[in-house]
């Protein structure tokens, strides 16, 4: 076959080989990707998506920190099951401020898309701290220590100039006010009004039960409350959203 | 004088993480920049110690270059006992969950540690170990760069335990298999290019006119990781002096760059890579020629082609549009062929010589492994058909998956070679023992099996369990039911584990052995010497 023949060429030029494997390795992520930054339907139109709270920040790097993502999916499949099981399907729109994304890849323990107001932060607390206390059947980790770490606002707004410059919406007033919004979010008595109007829906309580400090329990409770909560869904377009 | 370079470089570099530590933005930085100091300051004060003002001695040219290729093999066997055992550990914490020891070593952190430990750590120095091996043999030619090649072997060392440290302090990115931070991933960029130039640029010294098939796989694993390392790794660093970034991409473009990495981390650091094992080593073993030349220039086109569509069957009835998942199914059953076509040369390789199986423990090893390659290989484009993945899918199963493949294929395959290259590194007759192979051999096939199908039962019983629903259409099973129900096949699955771990450790004591140049009296393995019965 004359073909084959011709390969001798390249099993004689290294530069060839390396240039031509590469060049076929390319094509793939070629197509199948670059197409999703540019295809418009690729997120789907809803109301209600923010930039995470500070607080819901720092809660998502200790969920991260901690490999949550390795028994924990965010990402509800359109079955019967699922959305019995954990509420309406996931959209792209919902993490379409997750750098990176936490879809995850096993279910070791139940989806966390939705798990937000679910629970009480008291249960939270509990379960974080003795998982088995309330779940017998539970084999996940304790992560008690989380109520003893205290979280420092100081400085946080350098993880959110870190997400503007991949993207995230934040403005220069969500900057400027990072660490008064930190540490706001977790107490009660604070005045919350620019809080909120900053961040609508965000949850705001005293999540660990400990008044005295704000702690990385408190960031982790008030990131597990607000997952799945913000997109509202009464005015989604299903048909629309389809593709 | 001897390392004297080396030394003002080493002392350098330690000063730097000293300066980390120093003016740290957060904690785990500060702790890692420590680590980073206590082994840079170690290696520099070994190097001092070793530093000789005699002039040196000229390199003798012709020679291939075993010294890093010894480390090599010796770093192989040292990874694979450790990464085995932190995954024997972590399938105990699964099933005992009493055994997670907050905060360093809980599940979340421990389980990073295991995947790079023997993807990255056993997989990537019997890569890195048995590519200089081959390419000096196959092109006849000194590995290019001079000490390049050591600073190839221990910068990948300093990566290894910089990755792993980090995760356990909680440093991690949170993308599978893509977990260290940003200043490793740069830190790896840099002694991946270096491996790149040592290899290329020995193919380009040969003296051979044509570059053996097996050198196809390296060079096309070695450049094709690079580019998946990079993209998927691009993020921005909330500080320089910090351990936590943010990635570039975001939710669904994100997801699918991950496991456009995450798969083909599979399809050429575990496929293509080894496949570059399986044409020097079995052939070797053998002592045959490769089955069939064309069949090999179909097979690695159309394999590097094709695994790099994939990665969508990860994200099958997620928030991925459809023609991306659409796409990367098609792609990855087109892919049973290629894979199947290599599966084929490797085995018919054993034309006119299949009573080696019988004789011999490494060939049967490698014949095994490639046994398993194929098995796999048939399973996950099974598994990403939708239909299949939308039980499969997050289940058990996909471990299963995983690890019939990499406790089959790339852990076998890598015995047989190490097995192949250190009796001739050391310049030793034969092994210590050739019966301990044989234990090994069984030891880690009823391993595997145990493994894979406790998997296979607890993957499809979840699956099952979780979309069970009674006559009137409620669910049956609440989460937590179907995780109790889980509890005995981890229970077997730390039992497969332990068997397969087992046999590392009688290969980790046969090689040591082998080196010490000590050969055990034994009785030969059954059918070596042909027992001639005199005609009646």
């Amino acid at each position: 076959m004359a073909l084959m023949d011709k390969h001798a060429l390249i099993e004689r030029n290294a530069t060839l080989l390396l240039v031509g494997s590469f060049l076929v390795v390319t094509i793939g992520g070629i197509v199948e990707i670059a197409p999703l930054f540019y295809l418009e339907n690729t997120i789907e139109k809803v109301e209600g998506m923010r930039p995470y709270s500070p607080l819901e920040l720092a809660g998502r790097n200790i969920y991260i920190r901690e490999g949550c993502y390795l028994c924990h999916s965010q990402m509800i499949r359109p079955f019967r099951d699922e959305v019995e099981r954990y509420g309406h399907y996931s959209l792209a729109a919902e993490s379409m401020y997750d750098h990176p994304f936490q879809w995850g890849s096993k279910r070791t323990g139940p989806d966390l898309a939705r798990v937000g107001d679910r629970y009480s932060n008291e249960w939270h607390v509990q379960h974080l701290s003795d998982p088995r206390s309330v779940v017998p059947e539970s084999i996940m980790p304790r992560y008690a220590f989380l109520k003893n770490v205290p979280l420092s606002p100081k400085g946080f707004s350098t993880q959110l100039v870190a997400n503007v410059d991949v993207g995230v919406p934040y403005t220069q007033e969500m900057i400027d006010n990072a660490d008064i919004d930190l540490a706001a979010q977790a107490n009660p008595s604070a005045d919350t009004s620019a809080l909120t109007k900053r961040y609508p829906k965000a949850k705001i309580g005293d999540f660990d039960g400990n008044p005295q400090q704000v702690t990385e329990m408190d960031a982790l409770v008030a990131y597990l409350q607000m997952l799945g909560t913000l997109v509202d869904f009464s005015t989604y377009d299903e048909a629309g959203g389809y593709r | 004088m001897r390392y004297g370079a080396e030394i003002a470089w080493m002392s350098l570099a330690t000063f730097l993480a000293l300066l980390g530590a120093g003016f740290a933005a957060d904690a785990p930085f500060r702790a890692h920049m420590w680590v980073l100091f206590a082994v840079l300051a170690i290696g520099t004060i070994v190097l001092l110690r070793n530093v000789s003002f005699e002039p040196e001695q000229p390199v003798d040219q012709s020679a291939y270059m075993d010294g890093p290729i010894r480390y090599g093999a010796i770093a192989t066997v040292f990874w694979a006992v450790v990464g085995l055992l932190v995954g024997v550990v972590i399938a105990l914490q699964l099933a005992f969950p009493d055994l997670n020891l907050e905060p360093w070593f809980n599940f979340g952190r421990m389980r990073p540690l295991h995947t790079s430990a023997v993807i990255f750590a056993f997989g990537g120095n019997a890569l890195v170990a048995t590519s200089f091996y081959v390419v000096q043999r196959t092109c006849r030619a000194r590995l290019f760069g001079g000490n390049l090649a050591w600073y190839v072997f221990w910068g990948y060392q300093l990566f290894i335990v910089m990755a792993a440290t980090g995760y356990l302090l909680g440093i991690t990115q949170s993308r599978e298999y893509a977990e260290p931070e940003w200043y490793i991933d740069l830190f790896l960029t840099v002694v991946w290019v270096a491996y790149l130039a040592v290899f290329l640029g020995t193919i380009l010294k040969r003296k051979e006119p044509h570059i053996y098939v097996a050198n196809w796989f390296y060079l096309s694993f070695i450049v094709t990781i690079a580019m998946l390392h990079v993209v998927n790794n691009l993020a921005v660093p909330a500080s320089f002096v910090g351990s936590k970034s943010y990635s570039l991409f975001s939710g669904v473009q994100d997801a699918l760059t991950q496991w456009w990495y995450g798969h083909n981390a599979v399809g050429f650091f575990l496929t293509a890579g080894f496949l570059g094992m399986m044409y020097y080593f079995i052939p070797k073993q053998v002592n045959r020629p490769v089955y069939s030349y064309r069949l090999s220039i179909i097979h690695f086109w159309s394999l590097i082609f094709m695994y790099i569509w994939a990665g969508p069957h990860h994200l099958h009835y997620t928030a991925l549009p459809d023609w991306a998942q659409t796409l990367g199914m098609v792609f990855s059953i087109m892919l049973w062929m290629p894979s199947w076509g290599g599966m084929i040369n490797g085995l018919m390789t054993l034309s006119g010589a299949w009573d080696k199986l019988r004789t011999d423990p490494i060939v049967r090893m490698m014949v095994t492994a490639v046994a398993f390659y194929g098995m796999a290989t048939f399973e996950g484009p099974m598994m990403s058909i939708k239909a299949v993945n939308s039980l499969s899918h997050y289940t058990d199963w996909t471990i299963g998956h995983v690890h019939s493949g990499a406790l089959g294929w790339n852990g076998l395959i890598s015995f047989g070679a190490v097995y192949f290259m250190v009796p001739r590194l050391w310049n030793r007759e034969r092994l210590y023992s050739v019966r301990m192979v044989n234990w090994h051999f069984w030891l880690a096939t009823l391993g595997i099996v145990i493994y894979a199908a406790s998997m296979w039962v607890s993957g499809v019983m979840q699956g099952l369990m979780w979309r069970e629903y009674d006559e009137q259409g409620f669910l049956v099973y609440s989460f937590a039911e179907s995780v109790a129900a889980m509890h005995p096949y981890y229970v077997m699955r730390a039992l497969g584990g332990a068997l397969y771990l087992s046999g590392v450790v009688i290969m980790a004591w046969n090689i040591f052995m082998t080196i010490r140049g000590h050969q055990r009296e034994e009785v030969p393995t059954t059918g070596t010497t042909p027992a001639l019965q005199p005609a009646e």
